[in-house]
Order: C-alpha cells, then sequence, then structure tokens
C-alpha cells in the first residue's frame, strides 16, 4: 500500500464516535465479565443434572417405595435401608467386594511400585516396555472377564491345566468363594497395573536426581534408597492411586458380572458385589428402585468412609520422615 | 548435547545415537541405574503377562469347541478358522454391526463434546479472572472423587421421563462432560499458555470467545488429543450404564458381547473371535497412538 493513498473509510462525526466507542468498551467490559462464567458454565449444567443431581436424589428414592414400572410410591423412611441391611444377601455382597478389592488392590500398588522401579532404570527400548504393560488398558472389562472365565474354568481352564504340569490339584475357580475372588482380582490386575504403574512411574522420575546422589554418596544400597527416597516422595502419588482404586474397585461390576454367563454372582452369589446386588434390586425380580437406592447411599457413604481411611493411613505409612512431595 | 552434535557431523547419525545412549548411561546413579539382564528378563515375563491373554484369546477364536475341549492349553500356533468363527458372530442375533456402529458415534461425539467444554472451561480457569475462580475449581477436583455411577436409579428415572431409554441420547448426554477433562486442560494451559498471548490478541480487538478459537484451541492441541484418546477408551470401554439404559434392543458393543456370552456360553470359539471383533478397533488405536496414551497418563500423574 503506497503511503499517500486516499483514505477509504469516511470520518465520522465527533458524537457519533463517542458512541461508537462507548459501545464497544461497554461490550469489551460485558465480555471480560461474563464470558469466564460463559465458558465453565456447560460443565456445571451438565454435571449438575447427570451427576450431583442423581446422587443427591437417590437419597429421595432411598425412602419411597419406588418400583421400576409403578414409578413412586408412599413415603416409608428408613425402611428400605431396614430391608436392605436385614438381607444376608447385601452383607455377603459387601464381604465380596471387599474381598476382591483387597486382593486387587493391595498386590496392584506393589506390583506397580515394582515395575515403576524396574521400567525407572535406564533400558532400551523404553516406549515399547512402557506400552506394552499398558496394552491391557484398551481391552473392555468385559472382555477381560470373558477371556479369564475361560482361563479359570473350573474343567477345562488353562489355570488349572498349568497347574496340573507342576502338580498342583485343580481349584475350584468357580465354586469356591476365595478362589473366585482371586480369579475376579487377577481381571482387575490384568487391566490396571500397567496404568498404575505408568502413574507411579511419572512420580519416580519427578524426584530430583540429587537425593540419590547424596544416599550413594552415604553408602545407602538400592533398597535402601528405595525405601528412604523413592517411598516417601511418592507419597502423593500413593495417595492418588491408592483412593481412584478405592472409588473404582468397591463399585466394581464388569468382571464379576462376566466371570460365568449368568451374571449373577455364581450359584451361591459367591462372587456377587455390591453393584451386582444393586442392579439386581432395582432391574431384577424385585424391580425395587427404592432399595437400590438404598444400598446405592449405603455404598456411596462406605466409599467416603474407606476414602477418609485410606488417606489417613497412606499419610502414616510413609508421613513422618519426609515432608512428602515437592 | 553439544559433543554428540560433534558426533553426529564427523561419524553419522547412527554413531550419535550411541554415543548419546552412552552418555545417558554414563550419567545414571540412584534410580537412573541401568537395567542387568534380570531387569530385562523379568521386564519380559511382565509383556508376555501383559500380552498373551490376547493371543490367547485369537487362539480360541481360531479354533472350534472340540480342540478346545480337548486342550486346556492351546497350541500356540494358531487354527485357521477365525474367519468362519467371526461370521458366526456377525450371523448370530447379537446385532454386532449395530452394536460397533453405536459404539463408534457414542464414543466419538462423547470425546468431540468433552474435549470441546473441557478445553472451554479449563481456558476460563486457568487464564481468565472472575471471582468464586478457585473455589469453583476446587468444587471441580473435588468432584472427580464422586463416584457418580451410584446415582443410576435417578438417571434411570431422568431418562424415562424424557423417553430416551433405549436410545443412544441416554449414553451420550451424561458422558458429554467429566470433571477429570476439565482439570486436565486447566492444568495444561496453566503451564503452557502465557498471559502474553491472551493479551496481545485482546488488544488486537479479539473478543474473549476469538481469543479462544484463534489462541487458546490451537495451543491446546496435544493435551486435547490426549484428553479425546482417554475419553474415546472410556467410553468404548463402559458398560454398566449402556446395560442398564439401552439393553439389548440397541446395544454398544460391550453390551452386545454380554448378550453373545449370556446366548452361547458353551461355545468358546464363537465368544472369544466375538472378543476379537470387539477389541480390534481399540488395539489398533493403541498401535497407532499408545505412545501418546502412555504419556498422557504420565503427564496427568500426581507428582506431588
Amino acid at each position: 500500500m503506497s503511503m499517500n493513498a486516499a483514505p477509504t473509510v469516511p470520518v465520522k462525526s465527533d458524537a457519533a464516535a463517542d458512541r461508537e466507542l462507548a459501545r464497544r468498551t461497554r461490550r469489551n467490559a460485558w465480555d471480560r465479565k461474563y464470558s469466564p462464567y460463559l465458558y465453565i458454565s456447560p460443565f456445571f449444567i451438565l454435571f449438575a443434572i447427570v451427576g450431583l443431581f442423581p446422587l443427591v436424589y437417590t437419597a429421595f428414592v432411598s425412602l419411597h417405595d419406588w418400583n421400576l414400572i409403578g414409578g413412586k410410591g408412599d413415603f416409608v423412611g428408613i425402611e428400605n435401608y431396614q430391608q436392605v441391611l436385614g438381607q444376608p444377601l447385601f452383607w455377603k455382597g459387601l464381604r465380596n467386594t471387599f474381598s476382591i478389592f483387597l486382593l486387587s488392590a493391595v498386590p496392584q500398588v506393589l506390583i506397580g511400585l515394582w515395575l515403576a522401579a524396574m521400567l525407572d532404570a535406564n533400558l532400551r527400548a523404553k516406549t515399547f516396555s512402557r506400552m506394552g504393560v499398558l496394552l491391557p488398558y484398551v481391552v473392555m472389562p468385559v472382555a477381560v472377564g470373558m477371556i479369564f472365565a475361560k482361563i479359570f474354568a473350573d474343567q477345562s481352564g488353562m489355570a488349572n491345566a498349568l497347574l496340573g504340569k507342576i502338580g498342583i490339584d485343580p481349584i475350584a475357580w468357580h465354586a469356591d468363594v476365595l478362589a473366585s475372588h482371586v480369579a475376579i482380582a487377577t481381571m482387575v490386575d490384568f487391566r490396571w497395573t500397567g496404568y498404575t504403574t505408568l502413574i507411579l512411574l511419572a512420580g519416580m522420575q519427578a524426584i530430583p536426581n540429587d537425593l540419590y546422589e547424596a544416599a550413594v554418596v552415604d553408602g545407602a544400597g538400592r533398597w535402601r534408597s528405595f525405601k528412604s527416597i523413592t517411598i516417601p516422595s511418592l507419597r502423593p502419588t500413593i495417595i492418588f492411586v491408592v483412593i481412584t482404586s478405592t472409588i473404582g474397585g468397591l463399585q466394581i461390576f464388569d468382571e464379576p458380572r462376566m466371570f460365568d454367563s449368568a451374571g449373577q454372582g455364581g450359584a451361591d452369589r459367591q462372587w456377587m458385589t455390591v453393584t451386582m446386588y444393586l442392579y439386581e434390586l432395582g432391574w431384577g425380580a424385585q424391580k425395587s428402585f427404592g432399595r437400590a437406592s438404598a444400598v446405592a447411599w449405603i455404598l456411596f457413604l462406605i466409599i467416603l468412609v474407606i476414602g477418609g481411611i485410606n488417606f489417613w493411613f497412606t499419610q502414616r505409612i510413609s508421613g513422618t520422615d519426609s515432608k512428602g512431595g515437592k | 548435547m553439544s559433543s554428540i552434535g560433534v558426533v553426529e557431523q564427523t561419524a553419522g547419525k547412527g554413531a550419535a545415537k550411541y554415543a548419546t545412549r552412552r552418555k545417558n548411561r554414563r550419567a545414571g546413579v540412584g534410580s537412573n541405574r541401568r537395567g542387568g539382564w534380570v531387569t530385562y528378563t523379568l521386564l519380559g515375563v511382565v509383556l508376555l503377562i501383559s500380552f498373551y491373554p490376547l493371543y490367547y484369546t485369537f487362539l480360541l477364536a481360531s479354533s472350534d469347541a472340540q480342540t478346545i475341549a480337548q486342550n486346556p492349553i492351546p497350541s500356540l500356533i494358531p487354527d485357521g478358522k477365525f474367519v468362519d468363527n467371526a461370521e458366526r458372530v456377525l450371523n448370530a442375533d447379537i446385532k454386532f454391526w449395530q452394536a460397533l456402529w453405536n459404539s463408534v458415534i457414542v464414543a466419538v461425539i462423547t470425546s468431540v463434546s468433552v474435549v470441546l467444554f473441557a478445553t472451554l472451561a479449563g481456558f476460563s480457569f486457568a487464564k481468565l479472572q472472575f471471582r468464586g475462580r478457585r473455589a469453583l475449581l476446587v468444587f471441580v477436583i473435588a468432584t472427580m472423587a464422586v463416584p457418580t455411577q451410584l446415582g443410576v436409579v435417578p438417571l434411570f428415572i431422568l431418562m424415562s421421563e424424557l423417553g430416551w431409554t433405549g436410545k443412544l441420547v441416554a449414553v451420550i448426554v451424561p458422558g458429554m462432560v467429566t470433571a477429570f477433562g476439565v482439570f486436565w486442560m486447566t492444568q495444561y494451559f496453566e503451564e503452557t499458555l502465557p498471559f502474553e498471548l491472551i493479551e496481545a490478541a485482546r488488544v488486537d480487538g479479539c473478543s474473549m470467545i476469538r481469543t479462544f478459537w484463534h489462541v487458546a484451541l490451537p495451543a491446546a492441541k496435544p493435551a486435547a488429543a490426549m484428553l479425546a484418546l482417554f475419553t474415546f477408551v472410556a467410553s468404548w470401554t463402559s458398560f454398566f450404564w449402556p446395560f442398564i439404559v439401552l439393553g439389548s434392543t440397541n446395544p454398544t458393543l460391550p453390551v452386545s458381547l454380554q448378550l453373545l456370552q449370556a446366548s452361547y456360553f458353551k461355545d468358546y470359539s464363537l465368544i472369544m473371535a466375538g472378543v476379537v471383533l470387539a477389541t480390534i478397533p481399540l488395539i489398533l488405536l493403541f498401535i497407532v497412538a499408545g505412545k501418546q496414551l502412555v504419556s498422557g497418563i504420565m503427564a496427568g500423574a500426581v507428582k506431588g
């Protein structure tokens, strides 16, 4: 553009320009003030409708006689809770849930720590190993359940065939209570251990190297520096892993649902979890939304309490000798 | 790295790579010590455990009922019957194609929606000033620990009222936002997007939304891609809610697999062929984008 080109925009009168400027400033102020709220509103609105409201409304439903088909009935107070807590089946579900949770979460964190420490060493083919441990994560839990239901088949399963080769009698993976829990815990860990490992690995890599150098100077061996440096520094990461696996683990449904084709949790309900019980109350023969909600609300409170205990416990385990994290 | 640069110029790329490796290894102290053969062996075993069940599934899917019944430990070389078994899955009464299509629709729409809304909210939380910002962000983080799955009963009642049961929209809408996504994008913007860039756009006369669209969104690409991946995987593998609200009339893949197991429970070659077919799409995705998944998990981890 040449410098002496004639102006193409006609000059406005002063008053019109002022008005235009004021309008713009106002619009700009508006934009600055309200846009932030506008941008976060989709999350809050949707979450309120599909997340928070249902959770709170569960408490309301649980105090009513409420049927899948008939809909809302009378207010019955805590009757649903009394009903549910009086059912041996509920307690069995709770026992199974906790047993499966502990059998999966504890080994998962321990194996994860061990694997992460291994991957943290200077290895060839880093990306390959990391992708390798993560592979099972993309397999749907339903599919994992179907695969392992066959591997752990009581009669024709591969697990028993392998045990037979080293002279161990076949285990009743489905019929036996504890064995079925071990089998389901194995499915959970098959899918999630790699994921947990990578989270722990990221935590390990954030630990400053000079801490280890100082430990070497002080004559600490590998195990000693793992115990006194790695674990305490990893505390926040471990807390995160434990809390997320608690929230997920106590709601477990997919894997035990697929452990046999009936999906009831076994002939004697030996691997029926609380969430499976919830489903059965609401959408099974009883069709009682009131009782299903009571179960949901009880489980919700349990998860809150366990989350709190976890937090307290994990802090104590690796607490006192370090300030923890950065 | 300058000495490595010299090596690259004088002795070529391969030598430079080797020099880098040696340098990295020599630097190893403490946690960064190098791995010995024990480590490699153990790692090999772990990778085998991670991979074998999938191969096992394929072996069974390539076999037939009789062979499977006679050999609890399948031969390591697949039989050639996978295509036959896959055809049987497609002809079985489990609406496989519809389920596949449904899964794709749900996963794509939820991924796009989660990324869009999370990026918007993340931009706002990380880079804009407004009253209540901190409190609202803390609220978002707290909701990550809320087991929303336990709200299924009222959610189901809500969907019935809307007449959405059996329709995909009942699965899509509850998955359209995640607290994790918002948290993730907020963190990313805080770490990477300089305030100067936003101010520059504002001074140039961009409105907020144009600033978002032309400055923030392009800058967010790597994190947004990772979030899309995670959302896609989560959606593809999710079972509980689709199982309840869709049922067998209009299933997603996991629901249809459940149907397959319930109807043909002794026919393992058929069941496993179904598992293989339902898993292949994500395995392909993993081959293409597994690296991003790995770095996404590691970037998102709580490091103290």
